[in-house]
C-alpha cells in the first residue's frame, strides 16, 4: 500500500491542467504522423473525403478525433469505481492489442488446427520442465542462504561459489556446459533432465540471493525470542524466521518464477520439444512463423497470468498479520 | 538439589578487545527478587543474557538450574526452557496470534497436545489480564499489553526463573503501570524474578534485593531499604541522585 492520505483530493484525470496538457501531447505527437493512408483514413471518409487527397485538413481532423477520444475515455474512466477502471483499462489495452495482431492478417484455421498438439506437447513440457525445476531451485535457495549467513567457512565457500559461478555465466552457456560437459566426464544425461538441472542451477542462485536477503530482513529480536523460549535452530528457522521472510521473499520469487518459464525456452537448444521450440518447427513447415509465434506468446501470456495470480494470493494471505 | 538458580561464579565477558563483565559473583535463590540497575552500557543487559546464553561468557562458570553453562552443551535447550525472558521490546512473533505465541512454546518443546497448550495459554493470558485479546495479532495490541503477552508467553513454558530486561522502557508512561502490576503479582505469587529497571518504586515494593552495576562490575548490593537509604559508594549515591530526580 502506498497508504493514502485521509485528505480527498481531486481525481487528477479531471482536472482542466492535466486534460489540456494531455490533449496538447496527444494531439503533437500524432500530429507528427501522416496517418491519412491508415484504416482510420478510411474511417474519416465521410468527414475529409478522399483520404489520400484531404491533405492538411485531413491530417488535422484525424489527430482530432484521436486526441478527443482519448481525452473524453480517460475523463469517463475518471469516474468509475476502483474495480471498474481496472477491468476497463484492460480490455481496452487488451483491443489495441488484438487490433496489432489483426493487421498481420493471421490465418485463424492454422492456428486453430495447430493449438492443441501446441498445448499437449509444448506447453505441458514446459509448465513441467519449470515446475520442477522451481521445485529444486527453492530447495537449493533454502540451503544456500543458511549456507552463506552461516559461520562456517566451508559452508560459506561453496555457496558463495555457487553463487557466483552460476550467476555470472550465460543461463545458454550452462544448457551446453551440462548437457555436453557431464558427458565428458563419464555422465550421459538425457535432454529434459539436463535441462532441469540447468534451470534449477541457476535460479537456485538467484533465489539463494533472495532468500538471503530476505531472511537477514527479520529483526534479531525474533532470533532471540525463539532461542528464549527453547527452539532449537529448526524449528526456529522454518517456524519463526521463514514465515515472517516469506513475505519479503515472495514477490522477487513470483518474478524469478515468472521468468523461469520463460527461460525454460532455452532448453530448446538441445532438443527438447517444448513450447518455442514447436512453435518455430511447426510454424517453419508452412511458413507461419507469425501465427506460431503469437500462440506460443499468448500461452505463455496466460500461464505468467496464472502465476501472478497464484503470487497475489499467498500475498494476500500473509498480509494478515499486518492489518491493524 | 539445592535452592540456588542461578550461580554466577567469576564471570568476565569480553567484545573483541572491551572488557564487558569484570569478575562477577552473583547467586539468586528459588523465590528470590532481584533487582539490577546501573547506568547506560554499563553490561546489565550483557550479565542477564548470559544466564540463558543467548550471550557467551569467557571467562568463570554460570549455574543455571544445576547446569553449567559452557559453548560445546548439547542441553542449552533445556536450560532455556527454564529460564523465561522478557524483552525490552517484547519479540513477540508478529505472524502468529497471541494465543499461537503462547501455544508454540509448551506445544514444540514440551509435546504438549494443542488443546492443553490452549488451555494454558488462555489460563495466563487470564493472569496477565488480557484473555479477549487472545485471536488479535501483536500488530493489533498497545505496547503495554503486547509486553503483557511477552510475559504471557514465557509463563507458559512454567519456567523456573523470569529474566527482564528493562521490560517497561520501551512504554508509553500510562502502559508502564499496567506491566508493573502484573510483574508485582507475579512475584507476590513467588515466582523467582531478575529485572533489569530503572523503576525504583517497583524495586522498593518487591526487590529482594538490589543489585547495582557499573563499567562491568557489581558495585554494590543489598536491601532494598538499606540500598536507597544509605548507597556505600559514590558511584551508587550519583546514579542514584540522578534517578530520583524525576
Ligand atoms: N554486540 C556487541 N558488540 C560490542 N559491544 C557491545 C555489544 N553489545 C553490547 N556492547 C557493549 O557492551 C556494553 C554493555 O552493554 P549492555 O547492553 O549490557 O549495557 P546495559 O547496561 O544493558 O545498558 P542499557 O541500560 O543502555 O541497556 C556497552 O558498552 C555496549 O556498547
Ligand atoms: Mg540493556
Amino acid at each position: 500500500m502506498l497508504y493514502p492520505d485521509t485528505v480527498e483530493s481531486d481525481v487528477l484525470v479531471h482536472k482542466p491542467w492535466f486534460i489540456t496538457g494531455l490533449f496538447a501531447v496527444v494531439f503533437a505527437v500524432f500530429l507528427a504522423f501522416d496517418l491519412t493512408g491508415t484504416s482510420l483514413g478510411d474511417l474519416m471518409r465521410p468527414v475529409i473525403g478522399d483520404p489520400a487527397e484531404s491533405g492538411v485538413y485531413g491530417r488535422f481532423a484525424i489527430t482530432f478525433v484521436i486526441a478527443v477520444t482519448l481525452c473524453l475515455n480517460i475523463v469517463l474512466i475518471g469516474f468509475a469505481p476502483l474495480k471498474v477502471q481496472v477491468a476497463v483499462v484492460w480490455s481496452e489495452l487488451l483491443l489495441l492489442f488484438l487490433a496489432f495482431f489483426t493487421t498481420f492478417n493471421l490465418s485463424l484455421p492454422f492456428m486453430a488446427e495447430k493449438l492443441p498438439f501446441l498445448i499437449t506437447q509444448g506447453l505441458f513440457t514446459t509448465i513441467y520442465v519449470s515446475a520442477i525445476s522451481i521445485v529444486i531451485a527453492s530447495a537449493i535457495a533454502i540451503l544456500g542462504a543458511v549456507a552463506k549467513l552461516s559461520t562456517n567457512g566451508f559452508a560459506y565457500a561453496i555457496a558463495s561459489f555457487y553463487t557466483s559461478f552460476f550467476r555470472g555465466l550465460p543461463l545458454l552457456m550452462q544448457v551446453y556446459l551440462i548437457y555436453l560437459g557431464l558427458p565428458q566426464i563419464g555422465f550421459v544425461i538425457d535432454a529434459v533432465p539436463a535441462g532441469i538441472l540447468a534451470l534449477s542451477l541457476c535460479y537456485g542462485a538467484y533465489m539463494t540471493e533472495i532468500f538471503r536477503s530476505g531472511i537477514q530482513s527479520i529483526d534479531r529480536g525474533q532470533w532471540e525470542a525463539s532461542r528464549s523460549i527453547g527452539f532449537g535452530f529448526g524449528v526456529t528457522m522454518r517456524k519463526i524466521i521463514l514465515p515472517q521472510a516469506l513475505p519479503v521473499i515472495i514477490p522477487p520469487t513470483g518474478n524469478q518464477f515468472i521468468s523461469m518459464l520463460k527461460d525454460s525456452s532455452l532448453v530448446s537448444v538441445i532438443g527438447v520439444w517444448e513450447l518455442m521450440f514447436l512453435a518455430r518447427t511447426l510454424g517453419q513447415k508452412s511458413f507461419q512463423h507469425m501465427e506460431m509465434l503469437i500462440s506460443a506468446a499468448m500461452l505463455y501470456w496466460i500461464v505468467s497470468i496464472g502465476l501472478e495470480l497464484i503470487q497475489s494470493r499467498i500475498e494476500r494471505h500473509y498480509a494478515r498479520s499486518k492489518v491493524r | 538439589m539445592s535452592d540456588t538458580i542461578i550461580d554466577v561464579r567469576n564471570v568476565s565477558k569480553w567484545y573483541g578487545a572491551f572488557r564487558v563483565l569484570t569478575d562477577v559473583n552473583l547467586t539468586v535463590q528459588k523465590g528470590e527478587r532481584i533487582v539490577i540497575c546501573g547506568p547506560s552500557g554499563s553490561g546489565k543487559s550483557t550479565l542477564i543474557r548470559c544466564f540463558n546464553r543467548l550471550e557467551a561468557h569467557q571467562q568463570g562458570d554460570i549455574v543455571v538450574n544445576g547446569i553449567i553453562l559452557h559453548d560445546k552443551m548439547r542441553e542449552v535447550g533445556a536450560v532455556r526452557k527454564n529460564v523465561g525472558m522478557v524483552f525490552q521490546h517484547f519479540n513477540l512473533f508478529p505472524h502468529m496470534t497471541v494465543l499461537m505465541n503462547c501455544m508454540v512454546g509448551p506445544m514444540w518443546i514440551k509435546g504438549v497436545s494443542q488443546a492443553e497448550a490452549r488451555k494454558t495459554a488462555l489460563q495466563f493470558l487470564e493472569r496477565v489480564r488480557i484473555p479477549e485479546q487472545a485471536n488479535k495479532y501483536p500488530v493489533q495490541l498497545s505496547g503495554g499489553q503486547q509486553q503483557r503477552v511477552a510475559i504471557a508467553r514465557s509463563l507458559c513454558m512454567q519456567p523456573a526463573v523470569m529474566l527482564f530486561d528493562e521490560p517497561t522502557s520501551a512504554l508509553d508512561p500510562e502502559m508502564v503501570s499496567e506491566v508493573l502490576e502484573t510483574m508485582t503479582s507475579l512475584a507476590r505469587e513467588g515466582m523467582t524474578m531478575v529485572c533489569v529497571t530503572h523503576e525504583m518504586a517497583f524495586a522498593r515494593a518487591v526487590a529482594d534485593r538490589v543489585i547495582f552495576m557499573n563499567a562491568g562490575q557489581i558495585v554494590e548490593q543489598g536491601k532494598p531499604e538499606e540500598f536507597f537509604k544509605n548507597p556505600q559508594h559514590e558511584r551508587t549515591k550519583l546514579f542514584l541522585s540522578q534517578i530520583l530526580k524525576h
